[in-house]
């Protein structure tokens, strides 16, 4: 299980998942948004109306505040590998910096630098030619996405690579095989469309929470319009496309696909599915369960007959295969618990996502006032706000424990990838002002979006700063130059 | 040594060259923001100039880092691993400045906004220290074992020498930022930074003659490379004058280039120096070596692919950002 020991491992993993966790808040928020933005303002230069102009700037906003929160805490992660995990680097050297090298130049450029002119180039461009910035800026961040999760990808699933007989690290021999990896082209389309959800359900939930104020109504509803047509197209999306990650699991890590469904034994040839369970992990047993027949084999295979393995066969397989190599002593079963409801809890909202979309967009049909009636519905909605960053952290959880014991599947275990030259002390240091800086950022970040949502889309932008409209304010708007 | 290894060590000093440059004027406008920018008007138009740009700027530090990784892993792995506590507190440094420009500007209280103009200020000033001291510190050589393991104390990162650095590359780029301020703004504004820009040159210079003093005690770059370490030394002094040159004859893109040169040099400087080696331990045996710390022959001819064919596309639209940019921004009425 998760090690709070105050030992060095102990330590580097906890301040990974924090800083990682931190970090992946507002990176699936500050991808979706550019996407549910660019959207907007291509409304906008197709349609013309003004409407989808100021919803673009609006929600644009948040975009900003989340974009340089998501940039600030990247730079960590980044530094992070070197800091905490030196000896990771050296092993995972050839193969990690090339996508993280190629990140930065393709992606972050791109970003960073549209992002710069799409915040202060209002009117100044024709309107077509400004929606292209922020496309940009969404092709960027989804271009760093990949890169990343190539990384991430090997770790799950090592391909294209040889041993270094002499150094005992690992050596590309195939980008072709690095980049083409399976686990890549399942993951991406999950983590971008689970981006989209995202954004598009804060958005909605924004909405719904001023809708229950009755403010600004005609802007909101049309704003939560947008947003649940494109939460129902990427929640059915991200359905599928988890549906393909578990598949692909059971063939290629089955003790995370078996602690996913809580089976410790390999199960029969009915499917039974626990759709809740105890478990008592010392022992390695179920302690009870809720099953129902079949649905197993409906969610593994598609049909209704086959068999998974349980994690007690699958370690049994893992010490045959390993213990040559890493010794008997390894402990090869996952944090179930974690995974198992982690996994619960992703897949409940996955379908609750979609069916609030769906509702959604039946109240709120454009002649209809069902939307505002239904104040239950509209309250739902409101809270589903926090749900998305729940879910992607819980993904996440079953990602990277499921990988245990493992940093490099296969090949390199967590406690050898540590930094030996970083103290206890150091990495406490970090790890209490990381959180508190975090939690400055988190807050500061909460109460942006609450003022700019009170505020409202009529608010006149003074700081000048952001993607506000006004000609007079742009600070690169032609009146306010003084040519000398 | 292969030629691949040769181009990447260079590339890796020619993004951190990159990164100077930009990121140079960026801290120094960064550190302008509470004393020189006299009220909340001003502060806007100073952090405007930069406003477009800072994240870009960044992405050379990233870019540098992930290109470190990517072509010497063995390098970024005891660099990052070794000074730790120094890459936290430019960590902390970066993350309050890069978000203070974007907090500030939606703050309603002026306590709230003075906290954030503060993160700016002081961010940028530990920033560029750390940075000028991180530097020094790796020149002067590292306590590191066998395994490229480094373990140094207190005193072996902080000490004259890596002080005289550190403030050395904070008064570069404080100089650089009033110069990029004198291209980017009018009226009364750009008058101050001149009028501050003529009493830092006379600082920078003894800081700049201080620095080369204990370069020679501290380090072996005379001693291994006297002629191209001494002609680079000349080199940035040269390039410092001119600056100031341009400052007292208010030619602008001189002394904005001039002192962007400098900052260059300073990196040539200790890249030169390192040559052929990459990290260098007290215990000359243990020095990690171009030769030896690199990624694999196969990884290096890739990434030169990408990079050589990435760059080039980068450059132009990053260029083309600043050209949009370009004009100057007016100084609010009554400070002008
Ligand atoms: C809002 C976001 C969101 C939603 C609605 C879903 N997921 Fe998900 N899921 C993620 C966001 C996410 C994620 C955070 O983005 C992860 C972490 C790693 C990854 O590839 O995506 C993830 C991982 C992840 C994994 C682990 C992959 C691996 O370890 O290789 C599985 C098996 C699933 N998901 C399956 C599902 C299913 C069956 C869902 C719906 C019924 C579902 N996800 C909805
Ligand atoms: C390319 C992307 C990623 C890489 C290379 C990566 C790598 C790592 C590493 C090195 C660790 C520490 C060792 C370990 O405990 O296994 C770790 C742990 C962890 N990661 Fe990831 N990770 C990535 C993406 C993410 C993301 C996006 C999240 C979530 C938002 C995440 C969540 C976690 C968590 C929660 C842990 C802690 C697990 C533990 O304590 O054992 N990871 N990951
Ligand atoms: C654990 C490994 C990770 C590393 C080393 C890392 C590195 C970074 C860095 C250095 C930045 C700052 C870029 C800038 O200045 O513009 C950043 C931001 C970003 N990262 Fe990460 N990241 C990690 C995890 C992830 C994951 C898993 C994703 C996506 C799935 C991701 C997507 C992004 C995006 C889109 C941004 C842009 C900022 C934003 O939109 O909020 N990163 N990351």
């Amino acid at each position: 299980m998760l090690n709070l020991g105050l030992d060095i491992l102990g330590l580097a993993r906890f301040q990974f998942g924090m800083t990682t966790v931190f970090h992946f808040f507002f990176v699936p928020f500050s991808i979706g948004l550019a996407f549910v933005v660019a959207v907007m303002e291509t409304m906008y230069a197709i349609k013309g109306d003004e409407d989808y102009k100021k919803m673009a700037q609006f929600w644009g906003k948040m975009f900003l505040y989340s974009f340089a929160v998501g940039v600030v805490t990247g730079i960590i992660q980044e530094f992070q590998f070197g800091m905490n995990w030196s000896e990771y680097s050296r092993f995972m050297g050839d193969i990690f910096g090339a996508p993280l090298a190629i990140e930065a130049l393709a992606a972050f450029f791109l970003e960073s630098t549209f992002i710069g002119m799409w915040m202060f180039t209002w009117g100044r461009f024709n309107k077509w030619v400004h929606t292209l910035f922020i496309w940009l800026v969404m092709f960027g961040s989804s271009l760093s996405a990949l890169w990343i999760l190539a990384a991430n990808s090997f770790m799950q699933n090592p391909l294209g690579y040889i041993i270094n007989q002499k150094t005992g690290h690992v050596q590309m021999v195939s980008f072709g095989k690095v980049v083409g990896n399976p686990q890549l082209w399942n993951e991406f389309p999950h983590v971008i469309f689970g981006a989209f959800v995202t954004a598009a359900f804060v958005i909605a939930g924004c909405c719904a929470w001023r809708l229950l104020k009755k403010d600004h109504v005609d802007f909101y509803r049309k704003s939560l319009n947008v947003a649940l047509v494109i939460g129902l197209i990427f929640s059915l999306g991200s359905i599928a496309t988890g549906d393909l990650q578990s598949r692909y699991l059971i063939n290629n890590q089955p003790m995370k696909f078996a602690a996913m469904e809580g089976l410790y034994k390999n199960s029969t040839n009915k499917g039974e599915w626990a759709a809740v369970s105890g478990f008592n992990t010392k022992q390695h047993k179920t302690t009870w369960s809720v099953d129902v027949p079949y649905v197993l084999n409906l969610l593994s295979y598609h049909k209704t007959t086959g068999t998974v393995k349980g994690m007690n066969q699958v370690n049994k397989d893992m010490h045959a295969k390993y213990d040559k190599k890493f010794g008997s002593d390894m402990n090869y079963y996952v944090p179930t618990k974690t995974l198992f409801w982690s996994f619960r809890i992703m897949s409940g909202a996955g379908a609750l996502f979609a069916l609030l979309a769906i509702v959604g967009l039946i109240f709120n049909r454009k002649r209809s006032q069902l939307i505002m009636k239904q104040r239950w519905f509209l309250y739902i909605m409101g809270l589903c706000l926090w749900l998305p960053f729940v879910v992607n952290t819980a993904g996440w959880f079953i990602t990277e424990f499921g990988r245990y014991p493992w940093i490099v599947y296969g090949l390199l275990t967590i406690a050898d990838a540590v930094s030996p030259n970083v103290s206890v002390a150091s990495l406490l240091t970090t790890n209490i002002v990381y959180f508190a800086m975090f939690a400055i950022m988190g807050l500061v970040m909460i109460i942006l979006c609450h003022r700019t949502l009170k505020a409202g889309p009529d608010a006149e932008n003074t700081d000048g700063y952001s993607a506000g409209d006004t000609k007079e304010l742009d600070p690169y708007s032609k009146g306010a130059f003084n040519h000398d | 040594m292969t030629s691949l290894q040769l181009v990447w060590f260079i590339l890796i000093g020619v993004l951190f060259s990159g990164f100077f440059f930009l990121e140079g004027f960026d801290f120094g406008v960064g550190m302008l923001v509470k004393s020189f920018a006299k009220n909340s008007d001003e502060r806007d138009v100073v952090i405007k100039t930069i406003g477009p740009h800072w994240d870009g700027n960044e992405v050379w530090l990233i870019t540098a880092g992930g290109a470190m990784f990517a072509s010497f892993p063995m390098w970024y792995a005891t660099l990052f691993s070794g000074f730790y506590l120094i890459l936290f507190l430019i960590l902390a440094a970066l993350i309050f400045r890069g978000v203070s420009f974007e907090f500030r500007a939606n703050m309603k209280t002026d306590t709230w906004r003075s906290f954030w103009e503060w993160a700016s200020t002081i961010g940028s000033f530990c920033a560029a220290f750390l940075f000028g001291m991180l530097f020094t510190a790796m020149i002067a050589g590292m306590p590191i074992d066998k395994n490229g393991d480094m373990t140094a104390h207190f005193g072996d990162y902080v000490n004259l020498f890596s002080l005289v650095g550190g403030v050395a590359v904070t008064v570069l780029s404080l100089v650089h930022g009033l110069n990029f301020i004198r291209l980017k703004t009018s009226g009364g504004l750009r008058d101050r930074a001149l009028a501050w820009n003529k009493i830092l040159y006379p600082v920078l210079f003894a800081g700049e003659v201080l620095f080369a003093v204990l370069l020679f005690f501290s380090t072996d770059f005379f001693a291994k490379k006297p002629m191209t370490t001494t002609a680079i030394v000349v080199a940035l002094v040269i390039f410092t004058a001119l600056a100031y040159w341009g400052v007292l004859g208010n030619h602008e893109w001189l002394s904005f280039v001039g002192s962007g040169l400098s900052l260059i040099s300073v990196v040539v400087l200790i890249f030169n120096g390192l040559f052929p080696r990459v990290m260098i331990a007290n215990n000359p045996a243990n020095s990690l070596l171009i030769k030896n710390s690199s990624n694999s022959p196969y990884t290096l001819h890739l990434m030169t692919i990408l990079t050589f064919s990435i760059l080039p596309i980068v450059l132009i639209y990053f260029i083309w950002s600043y050209w949009v940019f370009y004009k100057r921004l007016a100084s609010p009425k009554q400070s002008a």
